[in-house]
């Protein structure tokens, strides 16, 4: 018996609270009206999925803050001397663990290097492995893990048995062995390293969002019209893959800066004479009785730079998909 | 049931295989260990070669893993450069770490489950906010940092606890060192519970037992807990593994004499047997860890018991 | 009708008298229960009738205390159980009455029931929260209950979990945990329509019968027009928060004096119109949220006048047991 009550029939049923048959559903619907204008609604067309998360975006506070510091912080790294006049790298040890003075209103550290300007110029080396990291693990793990997930059979398998195998090291007492053998103090072996160990996760993110987006009709239906493996995967499913992967590697970001401090905290990451946040905390570490303060303003600028970018990536996966609040 | 343990097994096998040859090749392929081993002395040419032999080290990189691989099998993992054997090393070091990693876990499982169940049944109040965004801060907080203000606070400056752990580190010396290792970790639980207290508070069956005129107690003790629970047990058990292999940091702040340290001493000093060594060993415990969670998941879950 | 439904107050089991309840969402508020009147007495089923967003569901988990708050609230009205309120009582009193007195039947058993439980302690559990009984005893009835409902080798089965079972098995534990502790009224919202055709009959025999054995008040929730004909006595239809029509069933189904139940009946196929176009109501029903004007039905109405677009009809009396929210009952009755 055709059923004159199909819920298929009525578009009006899904941003109807209540009588779904259910009180659970009457609060998930109640939460698509949120994000599901009507037709004629707000602006008068419907939506897309990035214009609709920017609409959200803009007025959360937290992606506001957070951005405005990200901002502040890449425009410090490219331009540390915009408000740090010294050079990082000029220390009086006479001056060594003193507290605030004029001009220097941080102090000094254990060589007598002015703690501001030291703090500063640590924003570089964090931001350069935060950025180059995540460039690299988004690339390799989104490509290996979209073409994973597209093509699937043996690939598939291989791959998330090359990632298990990675995700079977400690990221930290891999970092060791590997930087250990490593005499370069720059950025590029950490780059290295992180990007080593980093791909697999974006791999599956990529992956399981590629293998969704495959499922959905109108890529199917693509497939029917006789469009090729590589139109559809750079016309139809990447556009739809991507969101994940951004606010997964927005997330790893912060987490990479962390590792990377970590790292050099441990003496296997970046060494002098370039400036991190991680070194002069270590540094720091066996005065913290006497001076703390050489501790707090690197370990300070570290925590809000990972806590910007971690914030970041939590405002864009709310505004992006409003379910995993 | 039987049949799937022996599948998992089967499973983890490449997955050690790969982890420990990886470790393998850093250590031995990328490393020098004969030119650690003499520091900045020349070696003498005869004992290089005659060491050399002894690890297997002239021959291919495949063979020394295979020669090794049969050691580690037998029980032996081989002596460090100080002629000590790093069963001996193990043997010191394990218990102090593990002891660690047990305070670790209870805290993200008393704290942890806690908050996230109090923020996850008052979603969108002020509790629930100011959980979510103090665990993202401590998530933000890299361990070192908050391993060293928080010794510095407690430790020194109002002397609540000890600032340092003696090597024998007896639990009420871990107290601290273990909350600083499971504080990014309890967060994370924290999150999880609340997010799947959130979600399954709104399930039908919550509903039923409410409309089965259960008290509210009752609903959420019995019903909802068992069944939100399921995911945040799995990533404790899978945390197992990492927290061993984390410990590496809190360790040196508070000077523990425990796996992190040993490895560190040895890393440093290029003692390529006790690497390779303690790495296999935390990869068996993380590999350990995530069958149990799978067997865990099981029982916890009627639904793939039988699947 | 008012008078009517004071002197039957002392037989009838549940008399819901204007109920309003309303969802507060950060885009407005919608109106899901807009004056809802209707009485059960014992052994009567009353069939609830109506599509999604009529407010069938949400006027039944009012009655039952369940709904989700917020956002949803009741606003008015009153829902009494043998002459008690149900909204001014205690909340403690409330919840001894819930699964005790007033039972609920949901439509999917496979999430209503809890996964991680065996339908044994799901059962046991009525026993040992309302009636203090041990546990031992409490596996005892449960047993019992799932040998009443033809669950075969229930005592071995009371280990099993939910989905270890069909889902007409699973719908007769729903069945079996409403009835466990002999309530006076069973909601059962859309029991048999997440089954097969063949087993939903099945299932809404046992209950008819059940309900017969045990002299139960029914409140029968559905949009199946085919199921209400074999077990109701009356039927309610609702249409955006409104009680549109209410009639003993047959009255109803010969005569119907609401053109939207008309309208209902008519798309109903039938074998001896075969080949000529199904009927359907043209138009959607009205967003909860901007509910229009008059007569909720007015933009679907095919009789619709003037009036209908500026006063909102109440319920007229159409003959004793009957009413019709319709300015033009009489015509559309006649129509029949």
């Amino acid at each position: 018996m055709p059923d004159p009550f199909d819920p298929k029939l009525d578009p009006q049923a899904t941003i109807t609270p209540g009588d779904g048959g259910a009180s659970t559903l009457a609060t998930s619907e109640g939460e698509s009206l949120e994000k599901e204008p009507p037709p004629g609604g707000a602006d008068g067309k419907p939506r897309s999925l990035w214009s609709d998360a920017w609409h959200d975006l803009r007025r959360n506070p937290v992606f506001l803050v957070s951005g405005l510091v990200i901002l502040f912080l890449v425009l410090i790294a490219i331009r540390p001397g915009l408000i740090a006049s010294g050079n990082p790298l000029s220390c009086n040890l006479a001056k060594a663990g003193q507290g605030s003075q004029p001009g220097h209103p941080f102090g000094f550290d254990t060589q007598g290097c002015d703690v501001y300007t030291r703090t500063v110029y640590g924003a570089r080396a964090s931001i350069a492995v935060g950025v180059c990291a995540t460039t690299g693990a988004a690339l390799l793990g989104s490509v290996l893990g979209g073409l994973a997930g597209f093509f699937g059979s043996w690939w598939d398998g291989m791959l998330s048995r090359v990632a298990d195998i990675f995700f079977g090291i400690p990221i930290i007492l891999g970092g060791l062995v590997f930087l250990s053998v490593v005499t370069s103090g720059s950025v590029w072996p950490v780059v290295g390293f992180i990007v080593l160990l980093g791909w697999p996760q974006i791999s599956r993110i990529a992956r399981g969002s590629v293998v969704t987006a495959k499922q959905h009709d109108y890529v199917q239906a693509a497939r029917a019209l006789g469009a090729g493996s590589g139109r559809m995967l750079l016309r139809h499913i990447a556009p739809n893959a991507v969101a994940p992967v951004i606010v997964v590697a927005t997330i790893a970001l912060g987490t990479y800066i962390a590792l990377e401090a970590t790292l050099s905290f441990l003496g296997v990451g970046l060494k002098p004479p370039t400036v991190s946040w991680g070194i002069d905390i270590s540094n720091a570490s066996t005065q913290i009785r006497n001076a703390p303060h050489m501790l707090l303003w690197p370990a300070g600028a570290l925590s809000v730079t990972v806590l910007a970018f971690i914030m970041l990536g939590d405002a864009v996966r709310d505004a992006l998909d409003p379910k995993l609040r | 049931m039987g049949r799937y343990v022996i599948r998992r097994l089967l499973q983890m096998i490449p997955v050690f295989i790969g982890s420990t040859f990886l470790i393998f090749f850093m250590v031995y392929a990328l490393g020098d260990p004969i030119a650690a081993l003499f520091g900045d002395k020349a070696p003498d040419p005869a004992t290089a070669a005659r060491i050399r032999k002894d690890l297997y080290l002239d021959e291919p990189l495949w063979k020394q893993y295979l020669h090794y691989m049969r050691q580690i099998l037998t029980g032996d993992f081989g002596t460090a450069f100080n002629g000590q054997q790093v069963t001996e090393l193990m043997k010191s070091a394990f218990p102090v770490t593990l002891r660690l990693t047990i305070v670790a876990l209870l805290f993200e499982i008393l704290v942890g489950i806690t908050l996230g169940v109090l923020s996850g049944l008052r979603r969108g109040r002020s509790v629930d906010t100011s959980v979510l965004l103090l665990t993202l801060i401590v998530v933000s907080i890299p361990t070192f940092v908050s391993g060293y203000v928080l010794q510095y606070l407690l430790g020194v400056k109002w002397g609540w606890v000890s600032p340092s752990v003696s090597p024998a580190a007896p639990f009420d010396e871990l107290i601290l060192p273990g909350l600083v290792l499971a504080l990014t970790s309890l967060a994370y639980v924290t999150r999880l519970t609340r997010t799947s207290i959130a979600e399954n508070s709104r399930a039908d069956y919550v509903r039923t037992a409410v409309a089965k005129g259960l008290s509210r107690r009752r609903v959420v003790t019995r019903h909802l807990l068992r069944n939100s629970l399921i995911p945040v047990v799995t990533f404790i058990g899978t945390d197992i593994g990492a927290l061993m292999g984390g410990a590496i940091v809190t360790e040196r702040i508070f000077n523990i004499h425990g796996v992190g340290y040993q490895l560190y001493q040895g890393i440093l000093r290029q003692n390529s047997p006790t690497v390779v060594g303690f790495v296999t060993v935390l990869v068996i415990v993380f590999l350990l860890a995530n069958l149990l969670v799978d067997l865990l998941y099981a029982v916890l879950d009627p639904r793939i018991r039988y699947a | 009708m008012e008078r009517r439904m004071d002197q039957q107050q002392t037989k009838n089991l549940l008399d819901v008298r204007d109920l309003r309840v309303e969802f507060r969402t950060r885009d407005g508020v919608a109106k899901a229960v807009n004056g809802v009147t209707y009485s059960v007495a014992a052994g009567e089923t009353l069939a609830v009738l109506g599509e999604s967003g009529s407010g069938k569901s949400v006027t039944a988990q009012a009655v039952m205390g369940i709904l989700d708050s917020p956002p949803g609230f009741v606003t008015g009205g009153e829902v009494l159980f043998r002459g008690e309120d149900l909204l001014t009582m205690g909340a403690e009193s409330r919840r001894r009455l819930r699964g005790a007195k007033i039972a609920m039947i949901f439509q999917d058993a496979l999430s209503s029931l809890n996964p991680v439980m065996t339908v044994g302690a799901q059962l046991a559990e009525m026993y040992v929260v309302h009636q203090g009984m041990t546990r031992k005893d409490a596996r005892a009835r449960a047993a019992q209950l799932m040998d009443r409902v033809r669950i075969p080798a229930a005592q071995e089965r009371l280990r099993d979990y939910p989905h270890q079972f069909s889902g007409g098995m699973r719908q007769r534990i729903m069945i079996a945990m409403a009835l466990a502790l002999e309530p006076d009224l069973i909601i059962a919202d859309e029991p048999t329509t997440a089954l097969d055709v063949t087993v939903q009959a099945q299932v809404m025999d046992l209950l008819a019968e059940l309900q017969r054995e045990y002299n139960m008040g029914l409140i029968l929730i559905t949009h199946d027009l085919g199921v209400v004909a074999d077990v109701a006595d009356r039927i309610a239809v609702m249409y955006a928060g409104r009680i549109v029509e209410t009639a003993p069933v047959h009255e109803l189904y010969a005569a119907p004096a609401h053109p939207y139940t008309r309208g209902l009946l008519d798309s109903i196929p039938r074998l001896d119109q075969k080949g000529r176009a199904l009927y359907a109501i043209k138009g959607l029903p009205p967003s909860l949220t901007d509910i229009p004007p008059g007569c909720p039905f007015n933009p679907r109405c095919p009789r619709a006048q003037d009036i209908c677009r500026t006063d909102r009809p109440p319920l007229f009396t159409v003959a004793p047991g009957r009413a019709s929210a319709c300015h033009f009952w009489k015509d559309t009755l006649d129509e029949s």
